[in-house]
């Protein structure tokens, strides 16, 4: 139940509903989109960006936040750690333990490698936990992997790497087949048919999903899979350097025991980054709908040991992050919510935009519609737009919510609020890292050898903007492909003089190029003490 | 000025503004959180907690990141329990109830208290799923456990020792791989994709110019 203050424009609301539900607004054309995104969009606010004075993207602006970050120092000096006292001695160091690291480790023990993951909170504390809505793959009669390829290509402007997308749309359906097979228990219909729906920017209906649970369906069971192989997991333990060996090849990682400190050498023939996102670096004052441990990590470490980024200056903000009530403020609200019938409404009961366009415009059109045309709803802390939810049991019947949506009912219900009676205050929150690691088509980066990357950490698979459900796919696809690359290479690998001598190779690039800074990398967990920043 | 509580932190008292999450409130009082904080959106179970209201005798258990604090409210966090996770291999398991009698007898231990349900932080009936499992009924067994966190907090209540969730994933693998419905269209794509059924078109889009792939794109008919 809303307060007084809000129940003049539910009643707007409320009183066009049917009027709206049959409304089918125009998409906008390739012209609006662009122009709304300059205007509107926060990759587009080129005051909140800085320029690196150095480092493998030298000249190159990504935001001001992650630029402090990668032109960090370390939180170690060489001497710190003995190199020779080695702890873990494996083929393969898996760094990160969400979709891409668990995916990644079960193909790399698949295939006969001595595999182990380390991990900074526990197995499963990853974004892919929380991804609600689903995950794409071509696999109807109407579709095809081609026409997949040219919606993700158009959503990313273009800019994807099309070899890397390429293989994305092309393992798809195998992806799918390969969770099933592991028991991921995807929405069917009685002969087996996938139940899929629409996400913004699709052109034919291909998103699976759990009930909107789909990300932590595929997360606990390939964490359950994890542990039935009885792969090693080294948790509450972040990677916070790389090892190079006297070639320049990845060899392995410092590890940091986060509750006592103690560093550890993890000696390794290949290394996979898979360290996920950056949300709780909080870009722009934004709040997320990431995970607790979303800060960027693998970006540095990659970064300071000569890997390059690809297009790092791109973020998604997912369009519909809770705007009220405060206590879930920044929440992911999942976009299969529109894929079920509910449209965007102003203050004044107006659908403003077709609900199904890409996520960068959908945000940017919302962020418009509560600043210069001024018909956002105050929610006392902020602004936000209505998700008319109650359309959609209009549209499918009684029960759709609770069927196909029972997580958004439950953290609504929390606090009173019926989404199958009242619409839902949504405005956008940081979600997705577009860019980050620069990779080929094996999952390895393109100037550090034995150095792999998988999932949210890789840049350039989804170009600038990615489409719903293409990451859960991607961190299947790509996670699962650096596995069995990494895999196959550590059996010529022969591992070289471990050695840190790049911080220190570091230290001296930042003091040539005139760079001042206290700020120590990765940044492992955000600080909320006291107030600071938002949760 | 904004409205504070009382709560007591493992019986610390500290005073918090009164619209926080238990989560927040802690990091408010000064915690940096390591263990017992996830994904912060009710997802992951890390930030199982227990608390009572000072007066009430009722032991209440709940996801820290998704409840407000109240005056009052004593609060333990329970980051981690130790459940009992049996290994198995999927490839040879077989959706009998044998299977649940083999690695989790101690459900055939249940002594029907519902300790279990009343505390689970999803609502959940989960007395009434784990006596789907002891009867090898794993579909329903699945459908009800479906919104499981994997907490632990049914299993800290149990008193016949009881891992629920561990025993709700296999029910779930099982149905998952073994009972639910194959998907035809789903092989039959895999297979089209195996024997180079797109290559040509795929090859193509890889080749063409970025203008042409925009008017494509800009163009493509988008199925109602």
């Amino acid at each position: 139940m809303y307060s007084e203050q809000f129940q003049k424009s539910i009643k707007a609301v409320e009183a066009a509903r049917e009027a709206n539900i049959a409304l089918e607004p125009d998409r906008m054309t390739a012209k609006q989109k662009e122009d709304l995104l300059a205007a509107y969009h926060p990759d587009y606010k080129k005051d909140e960006f800085e320029t690196l004075k150095f480092g493998p993207n030298k000249g190159q602006e990504v935001p001001r936040e992650l630029c402090e970050l990668l032109q960090a120092k370390s939180r170690i000096k060489a001497d710190d750690i003995d190199l020779n006292d080695v702890t873990y001695d494996v083929d393969v160091l898996v760094i990160g333990g969400g979709g891409a690291g668990t995916s990644a480790a079960i193909e790399a023990h698949e295939a006969g490698a001595k595999v182990m993951i380390a991990t900074k909170l526990r197995m499963g504390d990853a974004n892919t936990m929380m991804a609600e809505g689903g995950i794409q793959a071509a696999d109807k009669p109407n579709d095809s992997p081609a026409i997949h390829f040219v919606d993700a290509f158009g959503g990313g402007h273009f800019a994807a790497k099309r070899e890397l997308l390429s293989k994305l749309v092309c393992d798809a359906p195998e992806a799918i087949q390969w969770l099933s097979n592991l028991g991921v228990e995807f929405d069917k219909e009685a002969d087996g048919t996938m139940v899929t729906t629409h996400g913004g920017g699709t052109s034919r209906k291909r998103m699976h999903a759990a009930k909107d649970y789909s990300g932590a369906e595929i997360m606990r069971t390939l964490r359950d899979e994890v542990l039935n192989r009885q792969i090693p997991v080294v948790d509450f333990t972040a990677a916070i350097e790389l090892i190079l060996d006297e070639k320049g090849n990845a060899a392995g990682a410092v590890l940091m025991n986060m509750e006592t400190n103690e560093l550890m050498v993890a000696k390794a023939k290949t290394v996979i980054i898979a360290t996920g996102g950056a949300g709780r670096m909080h870009y722009q004052g934004f709040p997320t709908s990431n995970h607790y441990g979303a800060t960027a990590d693998g970006l540095v470490l990659g970064y300071r040991a000569g890997a390059k980024l690809l297009y790092a200056e791109t973020l998604q903000y997912h369009p519909t992050g809770v705007a009220y009530p405060e206590q879930i403020f920044g929440a992911l609200v999942t976009e299969k919510v529109r894929s079920l019938g509910a449209k965007l409404v102003n203050v004044n009961g107006d659908v403003f935009m077709h609900p199904l366009e890409t996520r960068d415009v959908s945000a940017a059109s919302i962020i418009r519609e509560c600043t210069d045309r001024g018909n956002g709803v105050d929610t006392g802390s902020g602004l936000g737009v209505w998700l008319d939810t109650p359309m959609i049991e209009k549209i499918g019947g009684e029960g759709t919510i609770e069927k196909r949506i029972p997580a958004m009912m439950r953290m609504f219900g929390q606090y009173g609020i019926d989404i199958r009676k009242e619409p839902i205050l949504v405005f956008p929150t940081l979600h997705y890292q577009n860019g980050g690691l620069d990779i080929n088509v094996d999952g390895s980066t393109t100037n550090v050898e034995n150095l792999y990357v998988a999932g949210e950490a890789v840049g350039g698979i989804h170009g600038k903007n990615r489409l719903m459900g293409n990451s859960l796919l991607d961190i299947i696809v790509f996670g699962r492909n650096a596995g069995q690359n990494a895999a196959a290479k550590a059996k010529n690998v022969t591992v070289g003089k471990l050695s840190l001598d790049h911080i220190a190779a570091f230290d001296k690039e930042r003091a040539a190029a005139g760079v001042e800074t206290d700020a120590v990398s990765p940044k492992l967990l955000p600080d909320y003490t006291n107030r600071k920043n938002r949760a | 000025m904004e409205k504070m509580v009382n709560i007591f932190l493992f019986g610390k008292k500290y005073e918090v503004p009164a619209n926080l999450t238990i989560m927040t409130a802690m990091e408010y009082a000064g915690y940096q959180l390591v263990r017992g904080c996830g994904c912060r959106n009710g997802f992951c179970g890390a930030c199982a907690t227990v608390y009572r209201i000072k007066g009430d005798k009722e032991l209440k258990a709940c996801l820290a990141c998704q409840t407000q604090v109240e005056d009052n409210m004593y609060i333990a966090t329970l980051p981690f329990f130790p459940l009992v996770k049996e290994v198995y291999d999927m490839e040879k398991i077989t959706p009998s109830e044998a299977v649940m009698m083999q690695l989790y007898p101690e459900i055939y231990a249940c002594v029907g208290c519902n300790a279990c349900t009343k505390s689970c932080t999803q609502e959940l009936n989960v007395m009434q799923y784990i006596a789907y499992a002891q009867r090898g009924d794993f579909e329903k067994c699945a459908e009800e456990s479906f919104d499981c966190v994997m907490c632990g907090v049914c299993s800290s209540r149990c008193p016949a020792g009881i891992s629920h969730p561990q025993v709700a994933m296999l029910a779930r693998r099982i149905n998952g791989k073994y009972l639910a419905p194959g998907c035809e269209h789903l092989d039959a794509r895999v297979k089209e994709i195996k024997d180079g059924t797109f290559n040509e078109l795929i090859e193509a889009l890889m080749q063409k110019p970025v203008e042409e792939l925009k008017e494509l794109y800009n163009t493509r008919e988008i199925e109602k």
